[in-house]
């Protein structure tokens, strides 16, 4: 546990040097961007109206939301011509300087607007050019309240910025995610109170610039020059003081880049246990090899496809389930062995390599408790149907909108009285505490046994197959190492290792480490290269 | 020095005629005053000789020069500008305040120090006290030496007072308006009041321009105004300086009865 302790305490620097440097630039590009255009808007009360409306909408929609939305829409770019990467740094700090903007320039109009008039008269008067007078006038006479806009932004793009992890941006929501999907309650708490401890730190010193700032004797200098000159250097300056920045300042790769041998594997892994046991395990297995390796985790389902694809990231695992729908748009299931070529095909395609099935699958079910089951008389999926008007149905945030679930919905007829959502790591403890009375669960999942659940057969085959499978992006398909490292993982890991591994992180508070290490030890690999 | 000539002046398209066909000239060293309530077109004429408005016809000249042909920002460089409550900036200091058109005109360092402190002495603001002092420190009639020593900095000609001192109580008043007339004789000053105190225009100016909505009524020394009043409107203002002499008279005789 004390060494637990200190690796979570020896991973802080690097997520918060990311976090701070993804917070200063989204703040710095929206100060730079919000107080020229309120300098314009503030004279022109006809357009400012709109564009605070367009800044008032943009808030309120929630940060995830709004920071997912941004990894389409760079995506789009790239049509454009436009060199940004959809993945990591590039989409968390465009949707952060959207988030920052609404404060800033709300209270940068309001604070010139607010600049008594007879001073601006009598400063035009004497003789102050446009130019003069906004500089020397209104400019300094705003200043507090554009400052405290600053502040309301900055405090809001720390917290905000925790949303930045799903689209591959480590930042302190790296361990808010994880120690969240993990149960690993220290974690989440380092995260979480770090978090609020840089926004508290931000603003004290934020409000220590205005003080500074107000008390000045003369007023040759702007005010936001000021405090954004401070910004810019706290960015440079602070990541170099805190270590290097966690790797996927992603830069994009290149074709050129992707001829060059890789140094530094990037391994994603999406949003629960099963993804952080198994990028742990790669991890593993490449750091035998002499390949340094980084993690970065709690990644969207198609955040992690796509990132793959452009080679943002290096490798990770799948399902071929997941990729059938997602990727293929089919929404009816088919034999395993036809999902699984048709995927493999399809990625090959997009030069993606897979490494074929590593032996269990993870797919979606449907499980009830015991006593549910009993009472009811369930077996299967069909019967179900007779009951579900009256029974409530918990499943995690994806399945709900996802075409396995249509699929399932319609071929059995089932109308469930009532749906939630929830995160997958509370769903088992729902339906076994009876909040719901089924739920959405994964056939890989050690709760399923941990809590007594009957998992309910399909015989209609509406649900797909879900084989676990590495996908390999363009950087390494054929690199040899990466090869002899991973190609010897194919069809050894069983289903009922995995779900021991599972059970030992979601119920006995193992670490993902620890226990792609156990799992390693277990399966039954059979090394193709020479050491 | 300050000429108008069939100036016409009107906001937007429909309002009526702020000020309506204004033929006045301001000698080398005159001190006019322009008298009127508010909304009589006083506070425009005034602006449009520094061109914070310009009229839609006629012409202003200053100098001999029309002000139109001139860059506005330079223009207003060269005349002094007082207002009501002084406009000072808040943000900066007193000795900030006077130096801010010197500074703008890129005088030396030591030439700007050397004249706020002449210019603090000759408000009678003692610049070792007041230099470093703010705004929201001054009483009401210490910013407006501010606000007088300011439009002097740059050594202008030509100074322009909108109600200058219009906030201030009546003892600060006179004492302030007796300066006002020592430093435009000292200096050698052209200078323009815009006032809605009679008695303030009358004891202070060389001749007097009385405004009504937007007309000029009569333009004359203080002692023709009072003598020969050219309208029943100019009448009945001079009347109004007279009953609160004949008040003041009144209670005097009962004092001493």
């Amino acid at each position: 546990m004390a060494s637990d302790l200190g690796e979570l305490i020896a991973g802080i620097p690097p997520l918060l040097a990311s976090h701070l440097a993804l917070v200063l630039v989204a703040l710095a590009v929206a100060i730079a961007i919000g107080i020229p255009l309120a300098v314009v808007l503030a004279r022109r009360p006809r357009i400012a109206g709109p564009v605070l409306t367009v800044a008032g909408a943009i808030q309120t929609i929630p940060g995830l939301a709004l920071l997912a939305l941004m990894v389409p829409l760079l995506a789009a770019s790239h049509g454009l011509g436009l060199g940004l990467s959809s993945f990591g740094f590039a989409p968390a700090a465009i949707a952060l300087t959207l988030y920052a903007l609404l404060p800033i320039l709300q209270n940068a109009i309001t604070g010139l607007r607010g600049v008594d008039a007879a001073t601006v008269e009598a400063a035009r008067g004497m003789g102050l050019a446009p130019g003069q007078l906004l500089r020397l006038v209104e400019l300094p006479l705003a200043a507090p309240v554009i400052a405290a806009g600053i502040r309301t932004a900055s405090v809001w793009t720390v917290g905000a910025a925790t949303l930045a992890t799903p689209i591959g941006q480590p930042c302190l929501g790296t361990y808010i995610f994880a120690g969240l999907q993990t149960r690993n309650w220290a974690m989440l708490l380092v995260g979480v109170v770090i978090a609020a401890a840089l926004a508290l730190i931000l603003d004290a010193i934020l409000a220590a610039t205005e003080r500074a700032v107000s008390r000045r004797p003369r007023g040759r200098v702007a005010v936001p020059g000021g405090v954004l000159v401070a910004l810019i250097a706290a960015i440079f300056a602070v990541p170099r003081l805190l270590g290097p920045p966690a790797t996927t300042a992603a830069a994009p790769v290149t074709t050129a880049a992707a001829a060059a041998q890789v140094t530094q594997v990037r391994i994603g892994a999406k949003t629960f246990t099963e993804q952080y046991i198994l990028a742990e395990l790669l991890r593993q297995r490449l750091a035998a090899r002499g390949l340094p390796a980084d993690v970065v985790s709690s990644l969207g389902s198609n955040v992690v496809y796509d990132a793959l694809r452009r080679g943002d990231l290096d490798v990770y695992v799948d399902y071929s389930g997941t990729l059938w729908t997602n990727q293929l748009a089919r929404d009816r299931g088919a034999p395993r062995w036809q999902i699984l070529s048709e995927v493999e095909g399809h990625v090959a395609r997009e030069h993606v390599r897979s490494l074929g099935p590593l032996g269990f699958q993870n797919a979606y079910a449907l499980a009830v408790r015991r006593d549910t089951a009993q009472n009811l008389g369930l077996r299967a999926l069909g019967d179900l149907a007779p009951h579900a008007g009256t029974l409530a149905l918990g499943a995690d945030y994806e399945f709900l909108s996802r075409r396995e679930w249509t699929a399932v919905r319609t071929t059995y007829g089932l109308g469930f009285g009532r749906t939630a959502s929830f995160d997958p790591a509370l769903l088992y403890e729902a339906v076994a505490r009876g909040e719901v009375d089924a739920i959405s669960a994964f056939s890989s999942d050690g709760r399923i046994a941990a809590y007594d659940l009957v998992v309910l057969d399909d015989p209609a085959a509406a649900l797909p197959s879900y084989d676990a499978m590495i996908l390999l992006g363009p950087r390494v398909t054929d690199d040899a190492r990466v090869l002899c490292a991973l190609g010897p993982l194919r069809d050894a890991l069983p289903v009922d290792l995995v779900r021991r591994a599972n059970l030992m992180v979601d119920h006995d508070h193992a670490t993902p480490k620890a226990a792609a290490a156990w799992l390693l030890g277990q399966a039954k690999v059979v090394e193709t290269c020479p050491p | 020095m300050i000429e108008l000539a069939g100036v016409y002046k009107r906001y937007g398209r429909d309002g009526g005629w702020a000020v309506h066909d204004a033929t006045l000239t301001v000698g080398d060293g005159e001190l006019v005053a322009v008298l009127g309530e508010s909304g009589s077109g006083k506070t425009t004429l005034l602006k449009m000789i520094n061109r914070l408005l310009d009229p839609d016809r006629g012409s202003v000249r200053v100098a001999g020069k029309d002000v139109r042909a001139e860059d506005p920002v330079a223009l207003r460089r060269t005349m002094g500008y007082v207002i009501q409550h002084a406009g000072l900036l808040p943000h900066l200091s007193v000795g900030d305040n006077v130096a801010m058109v010197p500074r703008l005109l890129r005088w030396p360092a030591a030439d700007i120090t050397r004249r706020v402190d002449e210019l603090l002495a000759l408000v009678e603001l003692p610049p070792a006290t007041y230099r470093a002092r703010f705004p929201d420190q001054l009483s009401g009639g210490q910013r407006q030496r501010v606000g007088v020593a300011r439009a002097l900095a740059a050594r202008p000609r030509v100074l322009l007072l909108d109600e200058p001192f219009g906030a201030l109580d009546p003892i600060t008043r006179v004492a302030l308006q007796a300066e006002l007339r020592k430093l435009h004789r000292e200096l050698a000053l052209t200078t323009l009041l815009v006032t809605h105190d009679m008695a303030e225009a009358l004891g202070l100016a060389d001749r007097v321009v009385v405004m009504c909505a937007g007309e000029i009524r009569q333009i004359a020394t203080p002692r023709a105004l009072v003598t020969a009043p050219a309208d029943d409107y100019v009448a009945r203002l001079v009347d109004v300086v007279r009953t609160q002499r004949g008040q003041l008279d009144a209670l005097e005789a009962r004092d001493g009865a």
